[in-house]
């Protein structure tokens, strides 16, 4: 019996486990959802939605402008005044209960759309994205007949109409963390996801169909940024949240000087993750790759800014070289892929650009060894050693897989450093000393802490920032308050 | 240099656990799969450790060690048999001829409470006796006590007593109580000179888990980091299924890389384990699932 083919070690590679989609339902043409139909848009406009691990067209997506955006909050309103705000709280739970079990139900097939549309890791959409997606409606919709429960002696009250615009980065996520909350405080919502990544926001308005829910009471228009524009100018909007980034943030804010809109912003991020020499290393190792490269680092809470303790950088680098080479990069749909496609060809363009900033400012740029597919937007995840806090790609917001590395002595040098950036939304902290976490949590400047571990969401939890990473928080009892007066 | 055992490394539980999750992920398909089933048999030490056991018994679990399943041609050996020192000889005569090595437990297995005396002379018998391989446990109640440089020097000795014989170290953390304490008996046994680390004798619940062993694996790879000197690993006991050999396979792949993945630096501790992987490897050549029963026990 020969043996020796396998007695000598050998590098084993992963046969391709795709993901099927030959189960997934999809039309040539999405309009607009309005008033509890699909209605085609005032502007008879249709973009193409692409598939960025292909760059084929997947669909035509209806492009709202103002009098679509007019239809669909005068039908919110409609439905807010004569349907949702009457209905009693228990009611309105039941929908959003049904909602996340028909999310549960067609799970894998959001999970396909949301990868095949976004370019995540199909292991991420189904393990992450529609799990927790579907949580939150169970979340919120235990709430809805429990507020006088959660604001004892407050009377809390609905808003009325609330617009809400989601970024791309995880579409179906961020539209469920919008719309369950609102729907559980008794408000009525016009939503508009990001123009790259509509296709799941719209299987969720077929959801919503399914379930029945009075017409109007979700409202969901795709199209570009002069539709969220109007979103926001409309007088009869009561509410904006708005994910995304700080420059339109600021001119939202500016745009709702002077009326009495509420509003809540998670922006960008530029998140310092701290490793002390005391950490568990080899799992502040993998905290440091979740922290970065999961969805491709277009996260907004991603941990870019990796600061090690001095003694223990030259280690913490070999090994995170070195778990960085058994990332796969490449097609979404495989069940083995760790890192998916870059968003879109814009994205991709302004990663590169960073990356020459990065390579003339003179730091060490490293980048794992693996092929990337040819066609399709890919970046390899990469590593910008010896950088510094006047860097540009220390300072400015890459959204790719991107880290910068800067090491410290002192808990003191390494708090102001942390805290000096524009952003403030999250942090990570390594260490095997408890009194070192809460010394640390109580100085660094961001909305979410975590400690030895980095990403970890859950609907109780809530989340939001500091600084120009916004303000108003999700999840958890507090993403109640801003869709409520008292 | 005098080692300071009471600092190894630091070791989080809750990572230790999403990472062996992650592992677990992996979709090993088609040829990765095939490729994955033969390397996993070719590493198993076939066991039987049991105070019931019979020449008999150990002759035909040799055979099988040479004969996994002649009705699927292409197929490995597996890696060793292991048994008591007083059944080495037997399996001996059986493999005289075969590339399959023997292991015998040693130094008062399973529970390792006697002198070191004693523990010495086990060894000797179990490698007069011709064994290639000596799996010793440590003292597991001098190691919770903090006295890990008894357990040091007690490996150390048996590691001297072995010579040229391969010696593998139980650490049976089953009794460790924390991963923590896996890494520390880990380093210790990688430091007094073990050739390989082993997680169980298979007589304690919980054996091997793939937590512990991914605490392990890292405590052999920061040793090579520093030494560039590679030390085995072994999980034992409660390993039974095709399927979780290969998630054990991945982890070994993305933990320490190619140059672990042969019999000689991973083994599987394991009776039943080896009909699961033909069982499966017979699904991969026929098709079809074929009944247990054609399968031998032994």
């Amino acid at each position: 019996m020969k043996t020796e083919d396998i007695t000598t070690g050998f590098d084993w590679k992963y046969a391709p486990a795709p993901e099927a989609k030959d189960h997934i339902k999809l039309k040539t043409q999405y309009d607009l959802f309005i008033n509890g139909k699909f209605v085609k848009p005032n502007s008879k406009k249709y973009f193409d939605t692409v598939n960025p691990s292909t760059e084929e067209k997947i669909a035509s997506i209806a492009q709202a402008n103002a009098k679509d955006v007019d239809s669909a909050v005068t039908a919110a309103k409609t439905a807010y005044d004569k349907t949702w705000k009457k209905m009693p709280a228990k009611e309105r739970a039941k929908y959003i209960f049904r909602i996340a079990r028909v999310i549960q139900e067609r799970a894998r097939e959001l999970g396909v759309i949301e990868s095949m549309d976004g370019g995540k890791p199909i292991r991420e959409s189904r393990d992450f994205d529609v799990p927790t997606a579907a949580n939150h409606f169970f979340y919120y919709a235990g709430w809805a007949d429990k507020l006088d429960y959660a604001f004892p002696n407050r009377k809390p009250e609905s808003l009325g109409v609330a617009a809400q615009i989601i970024p791309w980065n995880f579409p179906l996520l961020m539209a469920a963390w919008k719309i369950a909350p609102a729907l559980a405080t008794g408000n009525t919502v016009v939503l508009k996801p990001a123009e790259s990544t509509s296709l799941t926001a719209l299987k969720l308005a077929e959801i919503i169909q399914e379930c029945d829910l009075p017409p109007g009471v979700v409202n969901i228009i795709t199209g570009f940024g002069d539709a969220g524009a109007a979103m926001v100018a409309h007088p009869l909007v009561n509410k904006i949240a708005f994910t995304g980034s700080t420059d339109v943030g600021k001119i939202i804010q500016k745009a709702i000087a002077g009326t009495n809109k509420k509003a809540t912003l998670e922006l960008g991020g530029k998140a310092a993750n701290i490793i002390f020499d005391d950490a568990p290393i080899n799992q502040a190792v993998e905290g440091i790759v979740n922290g970065i490269f999961f969805n491709q680092g277009h996260v907004c809470c991603a941990g870019s800014r990796l600061f090690v303790q001095e003694n223990v950088a030259e280690e913490v680098i070999q090994k995170l070289k070195a778990r960085m080479q058994t990332l796969i990069v490449g097609d979404p749909l495989d069940k083995n892929t760790d890192i998916g496609a870059i968003n879109s060809k814009e994205q991709l363009d302004k990663i590169n650009e960073y990356l020459k900033i990065g390579v003339k400012e003179g730091l060490e740029l490293f980048q794992t060894s693996a092929a990337v597919p040819k066609k399709g937007f890919y970046c390899k995840p990469t590593l910008f050693i010896g950088a510094a806090q006047s860097n540009r790609v220390v300072q400015e917001e890459i959204f790719g897989p991107v880290l910068t590395i800067q090491t410290f002595r002192t808990i003191e040098e390494v708090i102001e450093k942390a805290n000096n950036i524009p952003y403030g939304l999250s942090a990570g902290v390594w260490t095997d000393k408890g009194s070192k976490i809460f010394n640390l949590t109580t100085k660094l400047r961001a909305g979410v802490i975590w400690a030895n571990t980095y990403n970890k969401f859950d609907p109780t939890s809530p989340f939001g920032g500091y600084k120009e990473s916004g303000f108003g928080r999700e999840g958890g009892l507090h993403g109640l308050m801003p869709y409520l007066k008292f | 240099m005098k080692h300071d055992f009471k600092h190894s490394p630091a070791v989080d539980q809750v990572g230790i656990e999403e990472r062996v999750a992650r592992f677990n992920t992996r979709s090993i398909k088609k040829e990765s799969k095939l490729s994955g089933l033969k390397l996993a048999l070719n590493m198993i030490d076939l066991t039987t450790l049991e105070g019931k056991d019979t020449e008999g018994k150990v002759k035909q679990m040799c055979y099988k060690a040479m004969h996994v399943a002649d009705d699927l041609p292409g197929l490995p050996t597996v890696a060793a048999v292991c048994v008591y020192p007083n059944h080495v000889k037997t399996a001996k005569q059986v493999l005289k001829n075969s590339q399959v090595k023997i292991a015998s437990v040693a130094t008062a297995f399973p529970s390792g409470n006697s002198t070191l005396k004693i523990k010495l002379d086990d060894t000797k018998l179990a490698i007069d006796s011709g064994a290639d391989e000596v799996d010793m446990v440590i003292s597991r109640g001098e190691f919770l006590k903090g006295n890990y440089n008894f357990v040091f020097d007690e490996i150390a000795a048996i590691k001297n007593a072995c010579g040229k014989v391969r010696l593998k170290v139980i650490l049976e953390t089953g009794e460790l109580s924390t991963l923590d304490n896996v890494r520390k008996a880990s380093d210790i046994a990688i430091l007094a000179g073990a050739d390989f680390i082993k997680t169980s004798t298979g007589k304690i619940q919980p054996a091997a888990t793939m937590p512990v062993t991914l605490v392990m694996l890292e405590a052999i790879k920061d040793h090579y980091l520093k030494t560039n000197v590679m030390i085995g690993m072994k999980p034992a006991g409660g390993i039974s299924t095709a399927k979780n050999a290969l998630q054990y396979l991945v982890m070994l792949y993305e933990t320490l890389g190619p140059k672990w993945m042969s019999n000689e630096w991973f083994r599987f501790g394991a009776s039943s384990l080896a009909n699961d992987i033909v069982l499966q490897l017979g699904k991969e050549q026929k098709g079809v699932y074929y009944s247990k029963d054609y399968i031998s026990i032994d």
